[in-house]
């Protein structure tokens, strides 16, 4: 049962069609939306190219295992509200996947199209059916199995809290997610900026989550408002998911980090993305002006990527990342990468700060030169500091975006909770489970800061535990868990 | 939404409200803050929790009008709602007995110390309290705070009420009279405590503070709280707000602390021109309980110029 009326060889002939973007030099000033997506039109012959192979890699490529074959021929029968519905059996957030994703490492990886000429743009296809629902103010929702009486905690409301709760919620279990800022969505509210996961798609998908079942509740702190016991306790929850993410921003330790203008990536992005700082004084948290100013940026990952074009758009003269290896080594998409060099970001590649200058706020960064030597621990080769090659780099911003490290709160409130040397939760890497009975762990606090959807397969692992531990109650040498795929129901 | 239950003027610009946040109230300790958000175009700041009453969910916190959330925040009326409260936040204050304890609170500062004085008193300590302020008019507290204690000493910068001159000069006249202190607490203004830091160093009298840095999250996520503690940085809203006075670079705090101040004082200044915006941002979402009874203009006879 194929909706495709071509033959293969046709299907081959067709090339991949680019994603329509916002031309650079209007983008670099504006928060909105960076690429535009598909129009029926351009979604239909994408679609086409799909060669609906036996074994599917695409589907084993995705950290989910969302059915990318059976939804691309939904997408050819002209059911977009069908195809939503059966990415999110595996899926919950399609609209934001379909955007943030490295789709070209996992299922794009996957495509046997890919072999020959370029693959089929999942991603892109996946993102035209959630806008699709938008659009029309539609939603493909899943069925839900009947109620099973349990309940489930889930703390943290950033992509493995959401992924786990809509998953849980589909199996006929009560789930509340606990956020402790005031808005949800965890990463994707704070981190991830407007021009690449615009906040309407994000709250779209936080409504369908919630017209699934699932229940919200900003403004708690779990380790501080409640703790694990206490939910286990008075609140009645028969499990718990820790996904409370890798926040704590890491510093580099050197002179001047203290001076005004010297921001963590993580406080920089929440006041602009969360706080709006960008629209003040009509929204009322500020930021450093950035316009006519200097700005550097401190790494070379998709957060330092983030913040450096979002100071760009803030009005900033010049933008300069400074990231210690070569830009090979960068560990920022390639597309992201692609999209701050047009839009003119400097990337100061094989230098690394050593001191921030000036009196009261920041004036300069003083750089090292760096080249490379023997492969390290991570396999990427290692970068040695030149002696003697020292200069200076104009900045009245700078901006910290070398990584997070494990946020303590509930470790620190939670009673026989194992945790490893870095402070992350210890958590089986099959079932999730931690050192407690009833305690899943997933997402960054396990691995340490990853992509929103290794954290949302973090998610649907557990909640595939969590369903096997609450139907049988087991926890004393407990099978490992069901494979990720559900039952649909 | 987070209803005010009550709403008391305690000074000219200070205002303490009562708030119903029954989850807050349940697990508040001496020394904890909360991260309020007015309404949804707002900034989020940290106030500290005055007192709590877990059995009606409540909790007290008591803001000074010094800028444009603070100041729209001394318009509210019981029935008003705030938008966002979370917490308990920080770590609570340590209470130990540790014999003779001397409280100092320094203006709004005095909010923060007076629970910590009470959990102190109770814990068996001797409990001296100085409470200062600028002039009789800006003093809060006074009656609770002498519940609280056991000795209070009430000192203003005027000398309009309680002895004249400055906390520093009250506590060097308790340490030269040769009262054994075994602890001090201060809490107030950045250059108040950077004072009693200075005059407790040499005797190595036991000090904490309770440092009022900018904060976003309150959960340890942003670190634009870092203060600088024995050469090293950390958060104020995780691993404090209490710290080793003799270990903080208070001038530091106070640098960071002014980070925003050309903008504050513009975002004041348009507030103070146009304050009905705000009123209406709150009234639209339906956070101005008192508010579809009372004409805005009636809140404004109280905007502070």
């Amino acid at each position: 049962m194929s909706n495709n009326p071509l033959a293969n060889k046709d299907r081959m002939k067709l090339p991949r069609q680019p994603m329509p973007e916002r031309a650079p030099e209007e983008r670099a000033k504006s928060f909105t939306e960076v690429n535009l997506g598909y129009d029926p039109d351009l979604a239909r012959t994408e679609a086409l190219r799909c060669l609906a192979c036996q074994k599917p890699t695409c589907v084993t490529s995705c950290p989910v295992g969302v059915k990318v074959k059976d939804f691309i021929d939904l997408i050819l029968a002209g059911d977009y509200l069908g195809a939503a519905a059966k990415i999110r059996e595996d899926d919950v957030l399609p609209a934001i996947t379909g955007r943030v994703c490295p789709q070209e490492e996992q299922c794009e990886s996957g495509c046997v199209v890919g072999r020959k000429m370029q693959p089929i743009g999942i991603g892109h296809l996946e993102r035209f059916v959630a806008d699709y629902e938008q659009r029309v103010g539609k939603v493909g929702l899943p069925p839900r199995a009947p109620a099973t009486g349990k309940k489930v905690a889930i703390v943290g409301s950033g992509p493995a809290g959401l992924s786990c709760a809509g998953d849980l919620v589909q199996r006929g279990h009560e789930v509340r997610v606990f956020e402790a800022l005031h808005d949800l969505g965890g990463v994707l509210a704070y981190g991830i900026p407007e021009f690449r996961l615009p906040r309407t798609v994000l709250k779209q998908e936080i409504e369908n989550l919630r017209k699934m079942g699932v229940e919200f509740e900003t403004n708690v702190v779990v380790g501080r408002t409640v703790t694990i016991d206490e939910l286990f306790g008075d609140e009645g929850y028969h499990a718990v998911f820790i996904a409370t993410g890798a926040g704590a921003p890491q510093f580099m330790k050197v002179p001047g980090e203290n001076l005004n203008g010297v921001y963590s990536a993580n406080e920089f992005l929440t006041r602009v993305n969360l706080m709006r700082a960008y629209r003040f004084p009509e929204y009322d948290q500020p930021v450093y002006d950035c316009k006519g100013q200097e700005v550097a940026v401190i790494g070379g990952g998709n957060t330092a990527l983030d913040a450096a074009r979002t100071a760009l758009r803030l009005g900033a003269k010049r933008v300069n990342m400074i990231y210690r290896r070569s830009e090979k080594e960068m560990p920022g998409r390639a597309e992201e990468i692609h999209h701050a060099k047009d839009e003119g970001i400097q990337i100061l590649t094989l230098t690394n700060p050593v001191a921030y200058l000036g009196e009261e706020r920041v004036q300069a960064v003083r750089v090292l030169r760096m080249e490379l030597g023997e492969p390290d621990d991570s396999g990427r080769r290692r970068p040695v500091p030149i002696p003697g090659s020292e200069f200076e780099i104009p900045a009245s911003v700078v901006i910290v975006a070398i990584g997070t490290s494990a946020n303590p709160l509930v470790q620190a409130t939670t009673p026989g909770l194992k945790t490893n040397k870095r402070n992350y939760i210890e958590a089986d890497p099959e079932t999730l489970r931690t050192s407690r009975p009833g305690v899943f762990a997933g997402g960054d606090i396990v691995t340490g800061a990853a992509t929103v959807i290794l954290a949302m397969g973090a998610g649907r692992k557990a909640a595939a535990s969590i369903h096997q531990y609450l139907t049988t109650s087991a926890w004393e040498a407990a099978p490992a868990a069901q494979p990720a795929a559900p039952q649909p129901v | 939404m987070f209803p005010i239950v009550e709403a008391k003027q305690l000074a000219p610009e200070i205002r303490q409200f009562t708030l119903f946040a029954p989850r807050v109230a349940r697990r508040t300790q001496p020394g904890q803050f909360v991260i309020v958000r007015v309404h949804e175009r707002g900034e989020r700041i940290p106030l500290t929790i005055a007192a709590a009453d877990p059995e009606q969910g409540r909790i007290t916190v008591i803001v000074q009008a010094v800028g444009k959330t603070t100041s729209l925040m001394n318009l509210l009326r019981a029935g008003d709602c705030l938008l966002d409260v979370v917490g308990p936040l920080g770590k609570p204050s340590e209470i130990a007995n540790y014999g003779t304890a001397v409280v100092i609170g320094g203006g709004v500062g005095t909010a923060i110390a007076y629970p910590t004085a009470r959990a102190l008193k109770q814990a068996g300590n001797h409990v001296l309290f100085i409470l200062g302020a600028r002039n009789h008019e800006r003093l809060i507290l006074e009656d609770e705070v002498r519940a609280a204690s056991d000795e209070l000493l009430v000192v203003t910068d005027d000398g309009s009420y309680g002895q004249k001159g400055l906390v520093t000069d009250a506590l060097k006249q308790i340490l030269a009279a040769g009262r054994k202190v075994d602890y001090i607490l201060a809490i107030g203004p950045v250059p108040m405590m950077k004072a009693v830091a200075n005059v407790t160093r040499g005797p190595a009298i036991p000090t904490m503070v309770s440092l009022n840095s900018i904060m976003v999250d309150g959960t340890g996520m942003c670190g634009g709280c870092r203060v600088g503690v024995d050469d090293g940085s950390q958060f104020a809203c995780v691993d404090g707000p209490e710290f080793d006075a003799h270990k903080v670079d208070f001038d530091l705090l106070a640098r960071r602390n002014r980070q925003y101040l050309e903008l504050e004082v513009s975002s004041f200044a348009q507030f103070q021109d146009d304050p009905l915006t705000d009123l209406e941002v709150m009234r639209a979402a339906g956070q101005l309980g008192g508010g579809d009874l009372e004409p805005i203009p009636a809140r404004l006879r109280s905007v502070a110029r």
